[in-house]
């Protein structure tokens, strides 16, 4: 339904995926300009970016399209729409995240393999690779579905706040996008151990790339993605439905 | 005096949401951060990559942050309620007001930058501050000379904005240009990547656009980077490309018009 009602504003609709695949181009040209000054960024090639570049963005492209609309938490508990939902015989979570269905995400996706796609034909694959990189992609989006979800139960209790929740996604979209190795030890730290991010692209695009670790971590981390993804998408569900058993409706 | 009085309300509207302002400010720091590091990491290979030096790139970062907001590079402002209420259809009620419907709106707008400025643009400036060795404006002059170049700012990027708006009498959903602008906005303000590190020709072409008046110049002026005649030049491009844009504008406005009323309202 979602997918036809934004097809009624054609020139709209088509300007809007466009915009979605430049937005990412120009994000990555962005990129490629500063490589124009510089050779390597923390000691990595720009190809090697560019692999944690797509990596991080197809995880999280993925994520905005399962569960991104959950953003709007805080407007449907403003108009009453959540309570609208929680008496249909449909699971909430999926109702709230298949509201306004967003087709217009794929062209991010596209980009995304895209520049990945040109990254990896400069890795020397092997079968434990291409495993491991599967579980980076499935892990990766896990992670960041994760995020989303229990960053939005915030609004159950403030019906607000969706600004602080970019921080997290999209700030951990951008700070992904670069090697960790340019960031101080503390916070690799913390996107290891408090908010895992490091295991959206980070460890396991060192194993493929077969490049060492520049902070010594244990090479055990470049294997846990999809252990740390599965992790975070059980915890999320308690999250949830402690959010939806504090939540009150605002009466309107 | 009219003008004052919508811009104070504007101010004031926008200043209610205290929650989405102060998340708001959070996101700009988090965002600071990463590129402080990024740029940290490429100034060390190049230690004057495009004529700054480590501070001035530092500095420009949370330039822009402070701006981000302050005009508006990711759309929103009183252009989003213009294009509301010409699919609503209450657009004619703003035709047939006593006072220009251009002026209205950018008063509006006016309004909501400063409330932003002082918001958004402070606080992760007093962040950055803090946690970075960052320059400062050398003098009055060129503090001046600043805040002239973001009022600038705003008009230039009230004017795009606007014209996104207008473009609804036709296309009835203005998503989609809007979403255009904003990717414009983003690579071409230089918010991204600054435009003194854009190589050659692209370069050139970046800074004769309009969107380098809304981040390049005005930080250009804060860093000393621009002195003497160098900051009427910028000044004087930035009000050029006002004049033009809102030209535009109100010329597009005059032809809507006409449709609306020829539909009927």
């Amino acid at each position: 339904m979602w997918v036809r009602a934004s097809m009624t504003y054609r020139v709209s609709f088509w300007m809007m995926t466009v915009a979605g695949f430049v937005i990412g181009a120009l994000d990555f040209i962005g990129i490629w300009i500063l490589f124009h000054t510089i050779d390597s960024m923390g000691g990595f090639s720009l190809r090697e970016v560019a692999f944690l570049y797509g990596a991080t963005g197809i995880g999280l492209a993925f994520a905005d399209m399962f569960v991104g609309r959950i953003e709007r938490l805080g407007q449907m508990i403003r108009m009453g729409d959540l309570d609208t939902m929680m008496v249909r015989p449909v699971p909430l979570l999926a109702q709230v995240c298949s509201n306004e269905f967003a087709l217009r995400r794929l062209s991010r996706i596209l980009l995304c393999t895209i520049v990945t796609g040109w990254a990896s034909l400069y890795v020397e694959w092997t079968p434990m690779r291409l495993l491991v990189m599967a579980g980076m992609l499935t892990g990766g989006a896990a992670i960041f579905c994760s995020i989303f979800v229990m960053l939005a139960c915030i609004q159950f209790l403030t019906a607000d706040g969706v600004e602080f929740a970019n921080a997290f996604t999209y700030g951990g979209n951008t700070i992904t996008q670069y090697p960790l190795a340019i960031f101080p030890g503390e916070v690799v730290k913390a996107l290891t151990f408090v908010l895992p991010l490091a295991f959206v692209n980070w460890y396991p695009a060192l194993f493929i790339l077969g490049r060492d670790d520049p902070f010594g971590m244990p090479q055990w981390f470049q294997f846990l993605s999809l252990v740390v993804g599965a992790a975070m998408l059980w915890l999320t569900t308690f999250v949830w439905r402690f959010g939806v058993r504090h939540y009150r409706s605002t009466g309107s | 005096m009219l003008y004052v009085a919508i811009a104070t309300r504007a101010f004031r509207r926008y200043s209610t949401y205290v929650l989405a302002t102060a998340a708001g400010i959070f996101t700009n720091c988090v965002f600071g951060i990463i590129s402080c590091f990024v740029y940290m990491a490429v100034w060390e290979q190049r230690p004057d990559a495009g004529g700054y030096d480590v501070t001035d790139a530092l500095t420009y970062v949370w330039l822009g942050q402070a701006m981000l907001m302050t005009v508006g590079m990711f759309g929103g402002g009183s252009p989003d309620d213009l294009a509301d209420r010409i699919r609503s259809g209450d657009v004619v009620i703003d035709f047939y007001r006593p006072v220009g419907l251009l002026g209205w709106y950018l008063a509006a707008d006016l309004g909501r930058a400063a409330y932003h400025l002082l918001t958004r643009g402070v606080g992760p400036a007093i962040v950055g501050a803090l946690l970075f060795d960052l320059r400062f404006p050398g003098g009055p002059f060129a503090w001046v000379a600043f805040m002239l170049a973001v009022l600038l700012a705003v008009v230039v990027s009230f004017a795009m904005r606007m014209l996104v708006a207008i473009t609804s009498f036709w296309l009835f959903d203005e998503a989609g240009p809007r979403t255009v602008l904003i990717v414009m906005n983003s690579f071409f303000t230089g918010l991204t990547v600054p435009l003194v590190l854009f190589p050659g020709a692209l370069r050139d072409l970046a800074m004769a656009m309009p969107w380098a008046a809304m981040l390049q110049i005005p930080a250009d002026i804060w860093l000393g980077q621009r002195a003497g005649a160098e900051v009427w030049l910028g000044l004087g491009f930035a009000a050029a490309w006002s004049a033009v844009l809102m030209l535009a504008c109100l010329v597009l406005l005059r032809v809507a018009e006409r449709r609306v009323v020829v539909q009927g309202g």
